[in-house]
């Protein structure tokens, strides 16, 4: 679970390298939920400058490599301009009973944020 | 689709039931945690699981009585703690020190809550399966 948006708060970067890691320990990674201002992880219109990380593409990737399911939460995606039109590559917007269904499927569920 | 629940209507056909702790730790107002929290909060009551809320830190002000917001242009959704029993949501715990430390009592508060220690959240939380702060 992700809490918090790119850039201002390290949440991002640290469930990103994270669930890298835990990938290539061998674990399996249900779902990543996007919920709170996390939900800012996911647009497409996301532009850091060129000497930076891009987080945004970086969860992507993560998607498209190891097909991890990431999900928005809708509720809090429509309160901060989040919509399909400006999802980026490999993540759905859906409701919070994914999250719910994540801790009850899940060995563990890992919460980012302050 | 329910886009509230995400498609899932009733428990996610498992049969399985975990302990779900809820932990708020920040202002009812200032920041939109608290507010989004209890949303994940109603919605785990569609699940059938076994659900509890702990209220420390600052957190013990979202059940202060007497909330009034208008002046902020904020909603006051303090009610909703008054109708998280109709969700059969009703272990609410709040940690002592968080409490004494603001000058508040059980009496303070919107609805009856488990006045517990820090020591004996500790231990409470110990026990969860799923553990989610806000």
């Amino acid at each position: 679970m992700v809490n918090e948006g790119p850039y201002t708060h390290q949440a991002s970067d640290s469930a990103y390298l994270f669930a890298k890691a835990t990938l290539e320990k061998g674990h399996q990674i249900h779902r990543v939920f996007f919920y709170h201002d996390g939900v800012n992880n996911a647009t497409r219109l996301t532009e850091p400058p060129q000497d930076d990380r891009n987080v945004v593409t970086r969860w992507s990737k993560l998607a498209e490599d190891h097909g991890v399911d990431l999900v928005v939460c809708v509720a809090a995606a429509m309160r901060r301009g989040i919509r399909d039109e400006n999802l980026a590559p490999g993540f759905r917007i859906s409701g919070l009973g994914q999250l719910v269904e994540s801790g009850i499927q899940a060995d563990r569920l890992v919460v980012f944020g302050d | 689709m329910n886009e509230t629940t995400g498609g899932i209507e009733d428990g996610d056909g498992s049969g399985i039931v975990k302990k779900f702790m809820f932990v708020n730790r920040k202002a009812p107002y200032g920041t939109i945690y608290a507010l989004e929290g209890l949303e994940v909060v109603l919605i785990s009551a569609a699940f059938d699981q076994d659900v509890s809320m702990v209220f420390l830190d600052d957190g013990v002000y979202q059940l202060a009585k007497g909330q009034h917001t208008k002046a902020i242009d904020v909603k006051n959704f303090s009610p909703t703690y008054r109708a998280l029993e109709g969700y059969d949501i009703e272990k609410l715990y709040v940690e002592r020190e968080s409490l004494e430390i603001r000058g508040l009592n059980a009496g303070d508060l919107l609805v009856p809550v488990e006045v517990l220690s820090s020591a004996a959240m500790g231990d409470l939380m110990k026990t969860q399966d799923v553990v989610i702060g806000f």
